[in-house]
């Protein structure tokens, strides 16, 4: 057996590794078993977002629990700066989601109605602003754009150095990060778990699958039913410029490096990581209408990636009823998140309580028959 | 720090580079060309300001972007040599070419 911890979370990724390092925070002696670079890895193919506005239409909860990472986030990253992490470069200055076209506008404000009556954190302080108004902020923007809404929350960070800090603070938390341990299956052993892996056979207290869409078939091995699903994501960087582009956007933002980003394209390709050149093109065209100064741009670096997507889009978060001490977590938003779920989360799962704590989570919820 | 292997065929090329006027071989991209020259360094970086030269030679490193005929960030490597190209050092990232400024000024 190659050994023993107190927590086994199996995935690397974004979200395995917040779970982690919040638990060897906490003092839990915690084994990381994560695939290898052939598995679907959204943790290295996002947009780096910590974004909030418009997040949990429908579920206040979500609203909230994306709120309240965002405002740990300043924390966290300082925190992981303390156990040898790096520098994340979050940046949280608010950020802005640009209409082009009055329905686009009307869209946008509708949703801050929606929102404006859940309960908790509302709408949070999202509001709309004109056009006039948007070329304040932004004077580069095209005569398409109608006005945008904005929220001081949102913010960004530099994903791969989150993901990098996250691995680097957990293992001087003395984390162990065992690579190439894709995990063929889980089960109970006694008190504990018992994984066996591509790396050898791993035994635990408590069992976390953190495996993106593997969770899918994960799962089910500690009873646990979890619909998620690939939502494929295409991302275009152009080349290094002096900072054009003063705020932040929803579908572009400039990095500290002077690359500009692109993307938030949503296709169902199932687990097809292939790019799409058509895609790319409609990226680009869209790109163009909201700045048309960009058009001679050049793109030099594009990919694609796919997301972990719930039915509805909302976390999915629970603790096994037939096997109690194994979890499942999966989200969509794992950089936006992250903070909530490294000094959240993690002390939830090891201080007990979670599906109470975590009940708007549940895929409970994918199970309730239609109202007649 | 180069030397040239003989290329029998090749034609004298000539360019600018900083003003200055040199000369390279037919063929050669404007990275070897600057290199053959003995040009110590093309570009500095956007983040440090410190000094890089033309690297993998072959598309991928993106260290030897430059300023050619007036427009930055090309790669060098990339970019065959011609008889009157206008090349210039490149100092850190660029802006938005100035009339292209303008318009998304209106
Ligand atoms: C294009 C795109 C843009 C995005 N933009 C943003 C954004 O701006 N903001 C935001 O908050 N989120 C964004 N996301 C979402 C975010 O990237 C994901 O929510 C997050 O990365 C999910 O992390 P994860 O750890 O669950 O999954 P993954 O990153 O997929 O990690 C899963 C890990 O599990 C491992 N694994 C899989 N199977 C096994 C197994 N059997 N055994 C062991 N290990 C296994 C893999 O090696 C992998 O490392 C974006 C995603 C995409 C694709
Ligand atoms: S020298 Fe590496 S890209 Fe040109």
């Amino acid at each position: 057996m190659a050994g023993s911890s107190d927590v086994i979370v199996v995935g690397g990724g974004l979200v395995g590794s917040a779970i982690a390092y919040g638990l060897a925070r906490e003092g839990a002696k915690v084994t990381i078993l994560d695939e290898g670079d052939v598995a679907f890895r959204a943790s290295r193919g996002n947009f780096g977002l910590v974004w909030v506005q418009g997040k949990g239409d429908g579920m206040p909860d979500y609203a909230s629990w994306t709120r309240r990472s965002k405002d740990l986030y300043q924390g966290f990253a300082d925190g992981m700066l303390e156990h040898n992490g790096r520098d994340i470069e979050l940046k949280q200055e608010g950020g802005l989601e640009l209409c082009l076209g009055e329905d686009a506008y009307r869209e946008n404000e509708d949703e801050i109605r929606r929102m404006h009556n859940q309960p908790g954190v509302g709408e949070n302080d999202r509001r709309m602003i004109d056009a006039e108004e948007v070329r304040k902020i932004m004077p580069l923007v095209g005569p398409e754009v109608t006005g945008a809404s904005f929220s001081p929350h949102d913010g960004h960070v530099n994903p791969l150095y989150l993901l990098h800090s996250l691995h680097a603070a957990a293992r001087q938390l003395g984390a162990r990060y065992v690579s190439g341990g894709k995990t063929l299956s889980i089960a109970r052993d006694g008190d504990g778990f018992r994984a066996e892996t591509e790396a050898g056979v791993f035994r635990s207290g408590k069992l976390v699958i953190a495996a993106g869409i593997a969770n899918k078939w994960l799962a089910p091995m500690v009873g646990l039913d979890i619909p998620v699903n690939p939502n494929r994501g295409h991302i275009l960087i152009t080349e290094r410029m002096q900072p054009v582009m003063p705020m932040l956007l929803v579908n572009a933002r400039q990095t500290a490096d002077g690359t500009i980003n692109f993307g938030n394209s949503h296709e169902d390709a199932g687990y097809d990581t292939s790019i799409s050149p058509a895609k790319l093109g409609e990226i680009a065209r869209n790109v163009v209408r909201y700045f048309p100064i960009l058009k001679n741009v050049r793109v030099v670096r594009t990919w694609s990636a796919l997301r972990v997507m719930a039915p509805d889009g909302f976390p999915i978060y629970r603790e096994s009823e037939t096997a109690p001490g194994a979890f499942s977590i999966s989200c969509h938003s794992g950089v936006t998140l992250a903070a909530a779920h490294a000094l959240d989360l993690a002390p939830t799962i090891l201080n007990g309580g979670f599906n109470d704590r975590f009940a708007a989570f549940s895929p409970e919820r994918f199970n309730v028959s239609p109202a007649a | 720090m180069f030397r040239r292997l003989p290329e029998p065929r090749a034609r004298a090329v000539h360019f600018t580079f900083e003003g200055e006027a040199l000369t390279a071989h037919s063929g050669d991209s404007v990275a070897a060309a600057l290199l053959g020259a003995g040009i110590g360094h093309s570009r500095t970086t956007p983040r440090s300001g410190t000094a890089r030269a033309p690297y993998c030679m072959m598309g991928v490193c993106f260290e030897c972007l430059i300023e050619i005929d007036g427009v930055a960030n090309r790669q060098g490597c990339l970019v065959e040599v011609r008889d009157g190209m206008t090349v210039r050092r490149q100092q850190g990232a660029p802006g938005l070419p100035e009339d292209l400024a303008d318009e998304g000024g209106k």
